[in-house]
């Protein structure tokens, strides 16, 4: 066996593990009103911090980016469904790169 | 069951193209450093990361020992930990050890997204659903990158990457608009994270090692201060 697939296995079982882990050894409800609190804001905290400023820097030309983010708002603001958001953002950059690029 | 399957395939369909997007260049990446398309492809499919592999890739490159890979797999993707922590939570307490190995395949930033959003108590079906979707076409998006090259268009790679962020404005927005916490919680999320992006020393942190940094400590803030009653947790 090269020693890729060695390196790739390393790769898929150490990633598998950090995921396997808390779902299996963390079955019961926490009770700690504290830990209960911070893992309820985590998924905020974690999706915005990803979301911003990278967001700008994966298109092309920034300002594609950012009218991608405005409108991206809106749309979630109004309740639009998740497909539909990332689809018109998709969009958004398509046209305003369009006409930058 | 077959609904929660249906709709995490339904909601998993955009995660797969921004995937087959980012994967491409993933895949373009692994072809610089001599891997092969079956290489690519698996790689992609039992790992499932996209900041890990370009560390993994990295790491092969540079002839790194088994360990250093082991280690710097492991800081790359500790973030899945918190993650994985936050779902245990969102399934319900009777979830047999099968369904919870089941759902750790598909720890995605996208996924893990989409689960939390879901109301009530997560079925491992809708995760299933989104995996099936998203992780082949993640794995084709890295083996047609590395025999493709440069055949999908700049412009639409550069469209396709930003469906993944605007998935992640659709689930943080709407509770940031109801609920003053949360909004003010995103607001600080993104101005650290722009802040740690332009700080000395800090900006050298890779990406995931940041968004943990920002994570715990805004979080833990946000729990001492506003505590959350079991009415509020949905």
């Amino acid at each position: 066996m090269s020693k890729t697939w060695i390196y790739i296995i390393i790769m898929a079982g150490v990633t598998y593990l950090i995921r396997v882990l808390p779902l299996t050894l963390i079955r019961k409800p926490i009770e700690n009103r504290f830990i209960k609190s911070f893992l309820y804001y985590v998924p905020y905290v974690t999706l915005a911090a990803m979301t911003f400023p990278a967001i700008v820097e994966a298109t092309t030309a920034p300002v594609a980016g950012i009218a991608a983010l405005i409108i991206g708002v809106i749309l979630a603001w109004r309740n639009t469904s998740m497909v539909m958001v990332a689809s018109i953002c998709c969009f958004v950059v398509l046209a305003v790169e369009f006409v930058l690029v | 069951m077959k609904k929660n399957f249906m709709e995490g395939f339904r909601d998993g369909i955009p995660i797969g193209l921004g995937y087959f997007a980012v994967a491409f260049s993933l895949g373009i990446f692994a072809r610089d450093i001599g891997m092969n398309a079956l290489q690519g492809f698996l790689a992609s499919l039992v790992t499932l990361a996209s900041a890990g592999e370009y560390v993994g890739f990295s790491m092969m490159a540079a002839h790194a020992t088994y360990a250093e890979m082991a280690i710097a797999i492991a800081v790359t993707n500790a973030r899945y930990f918190l993650m994985s922590c936050a779902l245990s939570q969102k399934l319900s307490p009777e979830t047999g050890i099968g369904h919870r190995f089941g759902v750790a395949l598909g720890v995605t930033d996208e996924i893990f997204g989409i689960s939390i959003a879901r109301k009530g108590v997560l079925s491992p079906f809708y995760n299933y659903g989104a995996i099936t979707i998203a992780a082949p076409l993640w794995a084709l998006g890295t083996s047609l990158g590395l025999i493709a090259g440069n055949l999908l268009p700049d412009r639409l790679v550069s469209a396709l990457s930003v469906a993944l962020y605007g998935m992640f404005l659709a689930i943080i927005v709407p509770p940031a608009r109801d609920n003053k916490i949360i909004r003010v919680l995103v607001l600080a999320a993104f101005a650290a994270s722009f802040a740690f992006e332009k700080l000395p020393m800090i900006s050298t942190l890779s990406g995931g090692t940041r968004t943990i940094i920002i994570t715990v400590i805004l979080a833990a803030i946000a729990a001492l201060l506003f505590p959350v009653d079991d009415e509020e947790d949905e």
